[in-house]
């Protein structure tokens, strides 16, 4: 069967510092220019401080196959999907693509914001790849979709910011590709039109296009997937069965327990950076495997650079790894009567989960360190460690000692529970009893 | 029609099979007819210097971004397209008053708002739309950065949409001609070249600005300056007769001094200028090569560093 798709030996290396100096002015380019013309000459190569985001990734796509993409932030994922769209150009290797590729990413960035959404769709449309014509054929389904039909003459500035995602998302999801490629876009508009965008994209998948999809969702990726590909630092380490490539994506993700930043790469802003962020047991060793008894700590660790007006909340959200939340938590959440000021220094915040709480399973922390009053994120780090609760079924949990199947919820409290006789069989037979 | 094409024609047929729901699921293990050259073939290692095919299948995208420019420009301005022709008769106007009658530079027999049009009309078209060009990619940086298509229409499509202003520009000019009774000579016919020549020039200076523009954004600042300085070292408000002899030769290095001089011969029916014409023409075909040649290299890293 011959490949839609041939990916082979794809490499991209970018600069670092690339990040925080996006663009260099005439004056460093030229200083820099006899010496590096020099060091050119004598054949060596230019010292730079370099990173692979994708290093030698071959793979093959057949026709009809939907194939998730997977791997921890910074695995190399979007990089591997902006090189199939051709958005940057690879370092090593290549790519054949035996049919038009559209994608769902970023669907939005050919709009304008001046000119209407009827003059959108067109302008949009064009810069995805569709001819005119195509367009034209469309037309009316992409405004039935988005449901826009009597904002149409409107510029798409005074479009909500819903009615604007739904214009995009219809305009890409109508071109008429061979593969596509998706990104979390799913996660446009309310409820209702994810659930349209996530029923498109069954169709899509069942209509024998082969679709390229990248999400941390894992629902969505067990549901729709027939093959998955894991990246994990800009390498491919698993290419074959959506059930054991989840299983090898679990396990990267579990052994991320505790993240430290060096001076350089911290996030944050100007008045908060992170410096670290782990789970640990009770004992403040970091781990990453607990009992569902254990009691379990999140630690961030951060500096504030200089003393902020408003009263600092370092919080975390705690993710299943189907994407929703569990909790969030802040601390000092009676701050309005008691505010905490932080003054410049550097400080830790520990938020202790209790034993007994937390259902065995996979779950992410998004640490961030935000200003209440403002809702400002000074600090937001999705993924910045995670966790894994396991049932070793002995005394003391919810799940007792014997039973082994699917114990259903989140959740996984010990609760306490009266139990009282109402009315007894002097009859019956006395297993069925307490006695 | 290009083997491209004609692929693109074969897949496109068959997505719309499959896009019918009637049918039942395609079977994957076998009767998709795939092309047998890729659609689309990346290799880190292969470049072309210029795609001309490529150009030519995106060539409804050029269309589509210049309209959006042409829009976009007048959309919620009152005076809407009058600003086109406020603009050049409000500098006519004061130049004319300043360099000829209180200077008293010669307009070489042409009555001086005359003069001072035919010449402000190449040149505020080279400057606006250089200007445009220049920012063409920075101001649309997310396009660059998330969407692929050929980075050179982006420029491309500045130079195109000033042209419309041009074009007003010119029927003005026409219309002050007739107002003036000025002689139309069949030189006239010139005009066609030497404005083909002028777009190609604001083609090579816009495109190579506009990259340089992604990475050393200094050129947002050297530009205007440039501009304004070009105005005067470029005989738009004063005849090429009127340059001191031992500095023609330097005028004759600037490709705009044979394009603008060489129009206002046209339209007038003066000695056409063809030193500087010629030189014009070489200086703008160099320019042409080299700048989509930096353009092309440095174009792998837009999306990277823009």
């Amino acid at each position: 069967m011959a490949a839609i798709l041939k990916s082979i030996d794809l490499g991209k290396e970018y600069r670092l510092g690339g990040s925080t100096e996006p663009y260099q002015t005439l004056r460093e380019s030229l200083k820099g220019l006899p010496g590096a013309t020099v060091s050119r000459l004598r054949g060596q190569k230019p010292n730079r401080n370099t990173f692979w985001a994708l290093k030698d990734v071959s793979f093959e796509v057949e026709p009809g196959e939907v194939v998730g993409v997977i791997g921890r932030n910074g695995a190399g994922k979007s990089t591997l999907l902006k090189l199939l769209t051709r958005v940057t150009e690879p370092t090593t290797g290549g790519f054949d693509l035996y049919g038009r590729v559209g994608s769902l990413l970023e669907v939005t960035a050919g709009f304008h914001p001046e000119l209407t959404g009827r003059e959108n769709i067109y302008l949009n449309g064009t810069i995805l790849g569709m001819r005119h014509a195509e367009i034209r054929r469309h037309f009316d389904e992409i405004v039935e979709f988005a449901g826009i039909k009597r904002h149409l003459e409107t510029p798409v500035k005074r479009y909500s910011s819903g009615m604007y995602s739904r214009l995009a998302f219809s305009v890409a999801a109508h071109l008429e590709a061979e593969i596509l490629l998706v990104d979390e876009v799913l996660a446009v508009g309310d409820a209702a039109f994810q659930q349209k965008c996530v029923g498109k994209m069954g169709d899509v998948a069942r209509g024998g296009r082969t679709v390229l999809l990248v999400s941390h969702n894992m629902n969505v990726i067990n549901k729709l997937c027939n093959r998955v590909l894991v990246l994990s630092e800009g390498e491919l380490v698993h290419d074959g069965s959506v059930q054991s490539g989840i299983d090898t994506y679990l396990c990267q993700e579990s052994e991320n327990v505790e993240t430290t930043w060096g001076e350089d790469d911290t996030p944050g802003d100007d008045l908060v950076r992170l410096t670290r962020a782990c789970v640990s047991d009770v004992g403040d060793t970091p781990r990453g495997v607990f009992d569902i008894q254990e009691a379990i700590q999140l630690e961030v660790e951060f500096t504030v650079q200089s003393t902020p007006e408003y009263p600092l909340a370092p919080n975390f959200r705690v993710f299943e790894p189907t994407g929703s939340c569990v909790f969030m938590s802040f601390d000092h959440p009676n701050h309005y009567e008691q505010p905490v000021y932080h003054r410049a220094g550097r400080y830790r915040s520990v938020c202790h989960i209790p034993g007994n709480l937390l259902a065995e399973g996979t779950y992410y922390v998004t640490a961030c360190v935000s200003t209440r009053e403002r809702r400002i994120p000074h600090v937001f780090v999705e993924n910045a460690f995670s966790f894994r609760v396991h049932d070793t079924m002995q005394t003391g949990s919810a799940r007792g000692t014997i039973y082994t199947g699917p114990f259903p919820g989140t959740f996984r409290p010990v609760l306490d529970w009266d139990h009282e006789v109402l009315q007894q069989s002097e009859n019956s037979p006395a297993c069925l009893t307490h006695s | 029609m290009s083997s491209i094409d004609r692929q693109r024609r074969m897949a496109m047929s068959l997505s719309n099979k499959s896009n019918s729901n009637t049918e039942s699921p395609r079977n994957v293990g076998g009767s998709i007819a795939l092309p047998l050259q890729p659609l689309v073939s990346v290799r880190a290692d292969r470049r072309s210097w210029i795609d001309a095919s490529q150009l030519w299948e995106f060539r409804e995208l050029l269309w589509f971004l210049m309209v959006r420019d042409v829009k976009v420009r007048y959309k919620q301005a009152a005076l809407g397209v009058v600003w086109v022709v406020l603009q050049p008769l409000t500098m006519m106007a004061v130049f004319s008053v300043i360099f000829s009658r209180l200077a008293n530079i010669p307009t070489d027999g042409v009555p001086a708002p005359l003069f001072l049009f035919a010449g402000l009309l190449p040149w505020v078209y080279f400057s606006s739309a250089v200007a445009n060009a220049s920012n063409s990619l920075i101001g649309s940086a997310s396009l660059v950065s998330k969407v692929y298509f050929p980075r050179m229409l982006l420029p491309s499509a500045a130079v195109g949409a000033a042209l419309v202003d041009f074009a007003i520009s010119a029927m003005l000019l026409a219309g002050l001609m007739l107002i003036y009774e000025q002689p139309i000579s069949p030189q006239i016919i010139l005009l066609l070249p030497l404005t083909v020549l002028l777009v190609l020039l604001v083609l090579a200076v816009g495109i190579v600005m506009s990259a340089l523009n992604v990475k050393y954004r200094d050129v947002r600042y050297v530009i205007p300056f440039v501009l304004q300085v070009g105005m005067f070292i470029t005989p738009v408000i004063f005849p090429l007769s009127f340059a001191p002899e031992k500095w023609r030769a330097l005028f004759y290095l600037n490709p705009m001094t044979g394009i603008v001089s060489g129009i206002r011969a046209a339209v007038f029916g003066l000695d056409l200028p063809i030193a500087a014409m010629s030189s014009s023409v070489l200086i703008t075909a160099v320019l042409l090569v080299v700048s989509v040649t930096v353009f092309r290299h440095m174009e792998r890293t837009f999306a990277d560093v823009i």
